[in-house]
């Protein structure tokens, strides 16, 4: 019995910790809609920053001031940034803001690993808190005591701030909704402002206060952040005390669960998110929100291409056709991978764009994809041709089992949604060693004799993907094209129209799923081997930022932001130690130069828009 | 202009690629590949590029090999294995690299082992501690270096089964490395002492340990010792709690790897006392071959070597040797002569097994202790590895026919 | 013909009834007004009725179908054309595309395969576009349309479907006086042209004594009367609700 008390204490500290992070994401979602991406790094700066004034002054005053001095800094930088960066970029596309914070998450990386050196770094134990106290019979830390108690302690102050001050009602106010807010003549850059500074804050100090409890890392803040997502979904977006019961609810999960299953942890906080989203679509907490408005895009309306431009389509294909005469083998190959992520990227963009569908899980289905086809061929013994089929085949399925209950859900809840089934797809490939061989992966996946060259790997390649955006760009014309559109725009008027929102949404999911597949199952054959990479979060978030990043209000913006992208980090990779400084610093530029992606940049270059 | 994209899709893959693809190689000097991880993992990374660099100079300072000097061509794998085998072409195809070293996650070892095999190319991996990458995925082409999961988990076994303990929990990573860690060290304990009660197992995620409860689970099941597997930023989260909670109190803890610098040296003051590790104790290895390397790796780097280091050293000293025995830069008779090559290394001369491909580089073992607020390995002794490997009779058993 | 008849129609979010034992019918090419002070229960009513809320008793029938547990689109598919309070339509679709997505629908032509969706149905569409006098502004991006188009768009839009009921939400609200009683006429004359039951509320007191064939007056969720135009204009009743709350008055005269 003790030991079960202690256990729920056990629970009750780490959840201490997440919710300090959780709750400031939540808030500065609530407010400003973005989803800050950068919440891990200001947790990671919060401790790397901690860790240096703490080592500096000495005492107990010393150790406390370094930890709200930290946090505060961090907060400033925090400032700074909403300030410098995003405050020109809200009025870009939706998530647009999440291209830069992740540019900025990138970059923070490198940037701490110069500052601070790649060791581990092992700060101070808590002054008054060094020891463990006797909770009846067990040694208990006293520190996770102390945190024990900060977390209501924050909730409780959250909790006053917001129906006690001026600033609070407006924050609230801000969260149900914001265009009121700016109705009300607030002045909402500096309420956005000091929103995004309180949440950094929470983050920066969530982070300092891990300094007793564990070493200091550039790997922080990755390690954190989709936790810390996980945590602000299943309590309901933009409400703290959601997030608190949230955090307890996970920790405590995990406490108790790995007494059972000791392998849990790997997977248990997305097993939750999913369930509690399949139940509850809007969190534990969260309120049901009416239809959405509908949203005025900025773009031209889509025409398909015209006869001079679709000549010249034509004219580039060809000559893509004949680059085998042109280049080595090393560009060949890629060229290859990145006409496999144009096609991974066009399928995520089809979902995006054309279906507002924003998923942060889509790597599942290009994994999907490649293990399909992996497993044709190690365990089955199929032909390369046969895998080829093989592996869309899988990723069909799995959108079709997946989508199913996400397009019950839509906005963040069903990007979060992707995201778990993405995360639990990944977490199968990674342990089922007989079949996906774990996380060694299945090997000696080379493509058939007849396309055994790079050459011909890459015609193989070129045949498919183009093939295959053609039809993309087929499906966003036609009829069921413009119904997926439809039900983007305005939800009222579709279904005022007969258009079934759910079913067009699931049948797009499963085309992009089914064509993300493809791009994987090429992938294999491309690298000789899959490894649970392949459905990684990464992989998602590379997805998001080639989309975002080519513009998310074009037809196939993805293929361009693929292409630049995926050339990019490739080049960058083989250049330089500091890619991650160099492409994240990089991505913060576009995202400023260029707040509607590169196509989109061009496009407005054009000036083909008719002004009103 | 909505059709630009279109255009500039065909139009930049043609236009842009052929200028990357320039592959003009001089011939005046042997060109090594080596890949890393140096992005993702520039604690465990840099320590070896500087071992690598130190072996270089001294190869090109007395001359080179063969009459040529050595030019090493080395790239950041950013952590990915889909990202190592496309960098692997790139030396490969592109820089015409004679063979490929490095390496340190497991699965990234593989993927590349893989691609060696596929390219025909030698590969020493350096780090990877998998043992399928020589045995169960073993190929021609593949050497490993540093000693694999099941020759550390025998070193260490041997030192449990001395230990009066019958009751035994573990604490290690949920992936291969961890599970296999685990897998063999039950194995080969539980082959000497059949006494063994295994009562509890933890696998926290790799990087995410929830070390509080973890802690309270271990004790719960009251276990007489522990065997850890987890490293890095787990490993000080979990001693630290472990300490706080007293865990390791009146416990013997045998441990993975926790003696290499890389791992101790973070612990600082949390390092506990009397924990069985393996690992390295730069500072207390006494001899010639050692000194030497210690004292040009300090001159040269102002900075003390970590196991990386002696990793690194020691991976291009091979690629030399091999280059050097085969007189040829042709990939068939690299890997003969990479088949029972002989090396010497700052622990004493290893070979790479015709076998398995295995060297029979060892590690010291020894118990951890602090000294002035850091973490040392005392009453250490080095193992050759040679001693712990399966027979040739049975890895032969372990790889796939060739 | 009655296109829609609604007997003892009753709604309550937990708490007081806000539609309370309501029951009316409506004609072919009749124009019925609902009106009533705010918080009345009108919206709820119309919300109901096009399917957005689920009702708590009493039945709704619309061309004889019981129309209890069908959502939206089901009651599209009845012959039900639709406007909005705030104009909702395909932002990113050009004006002519807003009509073909509603005729794609009606038609039963989600195909992803054939030509591109733009030559589908086209004449069609163009001919309702002409009808609401929209016809030059085909090829505009529908989100460059300036408010009072945006209305005459919907208008085409819920024509699409050949609809025998056409349920209109506040159509003049937002609009200026001379654009609201262009927007009701057309609506007049095609309900009368191809026999329409149209369902409207409205705060414009000229519009609804204008247009209205009938008028229903709900207040707190009560119908309290029912009858023409110069029969609302003389009840005292009517008279007492709207002058209690001093809105009558004020509105038809602003």
């Amino acid at each position: 019995m003790n030991f079960y008390l202690v256990q729920f204490l056990a629970g009750l500290a780490s959840a201490a910790s997440l919710f300090l992070v959780s709750s400031g994401l939540s808030i500065i979602f609530g407010v400003t809609r973005i989803v800050n991406f950068a919440h891990g790094a200001f947790y990671m700066l919060g401790a790397y920053v901690a860790y240096s004034l703490t080592e500096r002054l000495s005492g107990a005053l010393g150790f406390w001031g370094g930890i709200v001095v930290a946090a505060l800094v961090v907060a400033l930088v925090g400032a700074l940034l909403e300030m410098l960066l995003l405050r020109r970029i809200y009025r870009a596309p939706e998530l647009f803001q999440l291209l830069a914070t992740f540019g900025l998450t990138l970059a923070a990386e490198d940037l701490s690993l110069l500052i601070w050196g790649p060791e581990d770094l092992l700060g101070r134990r808590a002054p008054g808190f060094r020891g463990a106290v006797d909770v009846m019979g067990l040694p208990f830390p006293s520190y996770d005591l102390f945190l024990i108690g900060i977390g209501p302690l924050v909730l409780l102050l959250l909790f006053l701030l917001f129906r006690r001050t001026r600033w609070g009602v407006l924050v609230r106010a801000a969260t149900q909704d914001r265009e009121m807010v700016a109705a009300l003549g607030v002045n909402q850059k500096w309420l956005f402002t000091s929103v995004f500074t309180l949440g950094v804050f929470l983050a920066a100090l969530g982070g300092a206060l891990q300094l007793p409890r564990e070493a200091v890392t550039h790997q922080m803040d990755l390690r954190i952040i989709t936790e810390v997502f996980v945590v602000v979904v299943i309590g309901g977006l933009g409400n703290v005390v959601g997030a608190f019961l949230a955090a307890i609810l996970v920790s405590e999960l995990n406490a108790f669960g790995i007494l059972i299953f000791p392998k849990i942890s790997l997977i248990l906080v997305f097993l939750v998110m999913a369930l509690v989203l399949v139940i509850r679509p809007m969190g534990l907490l969260g309120k049901a929100e009416g239809p959405t408005r509908a949203h005025a895009s900025a773009a031209a309306p889509w025409r398909p291409l015209d006869g001079s431009v679709r000549l010249l389509v034509m004219a580039a294909v060809i000559l893509a056709a004949l680059l085998p005469f042109a280049a080595g083998d090393y560009a060949l190959s890629v060229a290859s991978e990145l006409l496999i992520f144009m096609l991974y990227a066009a399928s995520l963009h089809f979902l995006i764009s054309t279906g507002g569908l924003v998923s942060f899980g889509h790597a599942a289905y290009f994994g999907l994809g490649s293990y399909g086809a992996a497993i044709a061929v190690k365990s089955f013994g199929a032909p390369m041709l046969a895998a080829l089929i093989a592996g869309p085949l899988l990723g069909c399925l799995g959108a079709l089992l997946f989508g199913w209950f996400c397009v019950r859900l839509s906005g963040v809840y069903f990007a979060m949604l992707t995201l778990a089934f993405a995360q639990i797809a990944w977490s199968v490939a990674f342990q089922w060693n007989a079949v996906t061989g774990g996380d060694n992966g299945l090997l000696g996946l080379w493509p058939a004799a007849f396309v055994a060259t790079p050459a011909r790997f890459y015609w193989l390649t070129l045949a498919l993907v183009v093939p295959a955006i053609a039809v993309l760009r087929l499906i966003v014309f036609s009829p069921f094209g413009y119904a997926f559109r439809a039900v983007r725009d305005s939800q009222l008027r579709s279904a005022a129209i007969g258009l079934d929102r759910q079913p067009i949404q699931w049948a797009s999911f499963v085309v992009a799923g089914t064509f993300a597949a493809l791009a994987g199952a090429l992938y294999t054959f491309s690298k000789g081997s899959v490894f649970p990479d392949n459905l990684g979060i990464p992989l998602s978030v590379d997805g998001l930022v080639m989309v975002l990043l080519g513009g998310i209000e074009t037809v196939s913006g993805g293929i361009v932001g693929a292409l630049v992208f995926k050339a990019l980090s490739i080049w960058l990779t083989s250049q330089t130690d500091y890619s991650k400084l160099a492409l994240g610093a990089l991505i913060v530029a576009l995202v400023v130069a260029f707040p509607k992606g590169i196509v989109g940049a061009i496009e407005g270059l054009g000036g083909r828009k008719v002004r009103p | 202009m909505k059709k630009l994209q279109s255009i500039l899709v065909a139009g930049i893959v043609f236009v842009c690629l052929p200028t990357i693809a320039t592959s003009v190689s001089a011939q005046d000097k042997i060109k090594i590949g080596e890949i890393n991880s140096y992005s993702a993992l520039p604690a465990f990374t840099e320590p070896y590029r500087k071992g690598w660099q130190l072996a270089i100079e001294e190869i090109n300072a007395k001359g080179g090999v063969n009459g040529k000097m050595l030019e090493v061509i080395s790239k950041d794998d950013g952590g990915k294995p889909g990202d190592a085998v496309t960098t692997a072409n790139e030396l490969v195809s592109k820089d015409g690299v004679v063979m490929l070293t490095g390496t340190f996650f497991s699965h990234i070892g593989l993927a590349v082992a893989d691609f060696a095999n596929q390219k025909k190319i030698l590969f020493i991996a350096a780090e990877p501690l998998t043992d399928a990458i020589t045995w169960s995925k073993g190929n021609r082409y593949t050497f490993r270096l540093r000693p694999s999961n099941y020759v550390q988990a025998a070193m260490l076994a041997e030192e449990a089964s001395k230990l009066p303990a019958k009751k035994w929990a573990t604490v290690a990573p949920n992936y291969e490395y961890g599970q296999s860690a685990v897998a063999v060290f039950k194995q080969l304990l539980s082959a000497k002492r059949p006494d063994i009660q295994w009562v509890d197992e933890q696998w926290p995620p790799q990087g995410k340990i929830d070390a509080g409860a973890i802690t309270q689970a271990v004790a719960k099941a009251e276990p007489e010792a522990i065997l850890n597997v987890t490293f890095g930023a787990d490993l000080t989260k979990f001693v630290r709690e472990g300490n706080t909670r007293g865990l390791f109190k009146d416990r013997p803890v045998v441990s993975f790897l926790t003696g290499e610098p890389e791992y101790l040296d973070p612990l600082k003051e949390e390092t506990p006392e009397g924990w069985i590790v393996t690992g390295y104790p730069w500072s207390g290895v006494k001899t010639p071959e050692h000194d030497a390397f210690l004292k040009a790796y300090q001159a040269k780097f102002n900075d003390y070597p970590r196991l990386g280091s002696v990793v690194g050293y020691a991976t291009m000293m091979s690629a030399a040797a091999a280059l050097a025995k085969a007189n040829s830069t042709d990939s068939e008779k690299l890997v003969d002569a990479a088949e029972g090559l002989e090396v010497k290394t700052p622990f004493g001369p290893v070979t790479y097994r015709k076998s398995d491909h295995n060297s029979t580089l060892g590690a010291f073992v020894g118990k951890t202790s602090q000294k002035d607020g850091k973490g040392v390995m005392v009453d250490f002794t080095y193992r050759d590895g040679l001693k712990y490997l399966p027979s040739d009779e049975e890895v032969k058993k372990l790889r796939p026919a060739q | 013909m009655t296109v829609l008849s609604v007997k003892g129609l009753t709604k309550s979010f937990g708490g007081p009834k806000v539609v309370d034992n309501v029951s009316f019918a409506l004609e072919a090419g009749e124009m019925l007004a609902l009106i009533g002070p705010n918080g009345a229960g009108k919206s709820t009513c119309f919300n109901i009725i096009n399917g957005q809320l689920s009702r708590s008793a009493g039945e709704i029938r619309i061309l004889g179908v019981d129309t209890s547990g069908l959502d939206p689109s089901r009651i599209w598919r009845l012959g039900v054309g639709r406007t909005f309070q705030i104009t909702e339509t395909f932002l990113s679709m050009t004006v002519i595309e807003n009509v073909q997505m509603a005729l794609f629908s009606h038609h039963r032509l989600l195909t992803v395969w054939r030509k591109p969706a733009r030559h589908f149905h086209a004449r069609e569409a163009e001919a309702l576009l002409d009808l609401v006098g929209m016809a030059e502004f085909a090829g505009r991006p529908c989100r460059q349309l300036a408010y009072g188009d945006l209305k005459r768009l919907e208008l085409a839009i819920a024509l699409a479907n050949e609809p025998k009921l056409l349920l209109m939400d506040e159509p003049a609200a937002g609009m200026a006086p001379r654009e609201r009683g262009e927007l009701m006429s057309l609506a007049a004359r095609i309900a009368k042209t191809r026999a329409i039951g149209i369902l409207f509320t409205e705060h414009d007191m000229d519009v609804v004594f204008e247009h209205a064939d009938r008028i229903m007056v709900l207040n707190r969720g009560v119908l309290i009367f029912e009858g023409l135009p110069e029969a609302v204009r003389r009840s005292a009743e009517v008279q007492a609700v709207y002058l209690g709350a001093g809105t009558l008055y004020a509105e038809s005269h602003a």
